[in-house]
């Protein structure tokens, strides 16, 4: 692409990927959730992807690691299910507890992040899943259609 | 015969279909046993401030847990595809 592109992707990027990680994290709180934030995570690296050449952000983003990070998110994910096995499946265990346990006052309120209980690790888990999941896609068609050896 | 099986067996079909339209929850009113309940609820038992977020990871949860296999079972084949094609060619 051209050097604008390239020197407005340079300056953006950064804030692309930071609003889709508080996106994922703010969760249980704000609009959004993991699937959300890690849409617009993924679509920083498509950014870069357009912008500069697939091979160049294959150096950094290597199509067997974003699987590995897919497949811990989704196990995350189930595990924490699981946790919460002894009452029913999907129960929020860790309200009341120490960990992300306290309990917001009734109505609208100014926003206490220590709380919802299961739900921000949930978050974290589809968020890590969607992010490696979306960007393994977009890298491995883009490098599909620019005749590069997929580096397994 | 046949036919007379067949046809029997299709008004007990079509019969079937109407009484379980006309037992349905009635056209326009919202079913409110579940909605008022989640947003009575929802804050003081997940502790979640969003109740979006608290319904679709807590009380739907098997919901989530769906979507979550369709874009892993997408993800899969589009790589599947790809590498397939790749190795392929070279």
């Amino acid at each position: 692409m051209s050097k604008i592109v390239r020197t407005i992707t340079n300056l953006f990027t950064p804030f692309i990927l930071m609003f889709g990680l508080y996106v994922i994290i703010h969760g249980h709180i704000t609009p959004g959730g993991g699937f959300q934030g890690g849409a617009v995570f993924a679509s920083g690296i498509a950014l870069l992807i357009v912008a500069f050449n697939s091979k160049k952000v294959q150096k950094y983003l290597k199509e067997h690691h974003l699987s590995v990070i897919e497949s811990s998110g989704a196990l995350m994910f189930i595990g924490l299910a699981f946790a919460g096995f002894a009452t029913t499946f999907f129960f929020n265990v860790l309200v009341g507890s120490p960990i992300f346990g306290q309990i917001p006052p009734d109505g609208s309120n100014p926003g206490f992040i220590w709380t919802a209980g299961v739900i921000p690790l949930m978050n974290i888990a589809v968020g890590l899943k969607v992010i490696a999941g979306l960007s393994a896609i977009v890298l491995v068609m883009a490098l599909s259609s620019s005749n590069v050896r997929i580096e397994e | 015969m046949r036919k007379i099986a067949t046809i029997s067996s299709l008004i007990i079909v079509v019969i079937l279909f109407v009484a379980c339209a006309l037992l349905l929850h009635p056209f326009g009113q919202p079913p409110a046993d579940m909605d008022d309940y989640i947003i009575n609820n929802a804050q003081g038992e997940t502790g979640a401030n969003n109740v979006v977020s608290s319904v679709v990871f807590d009380y739907r949860g098997y919901d989530t847990l769906g979507e979550a296999t369709i874009l892993f079972t997408a993800v899969t084949a589009v790589v599947m595809l790809f590498r397939a094609k790749k190795e392929e060619t070279v």
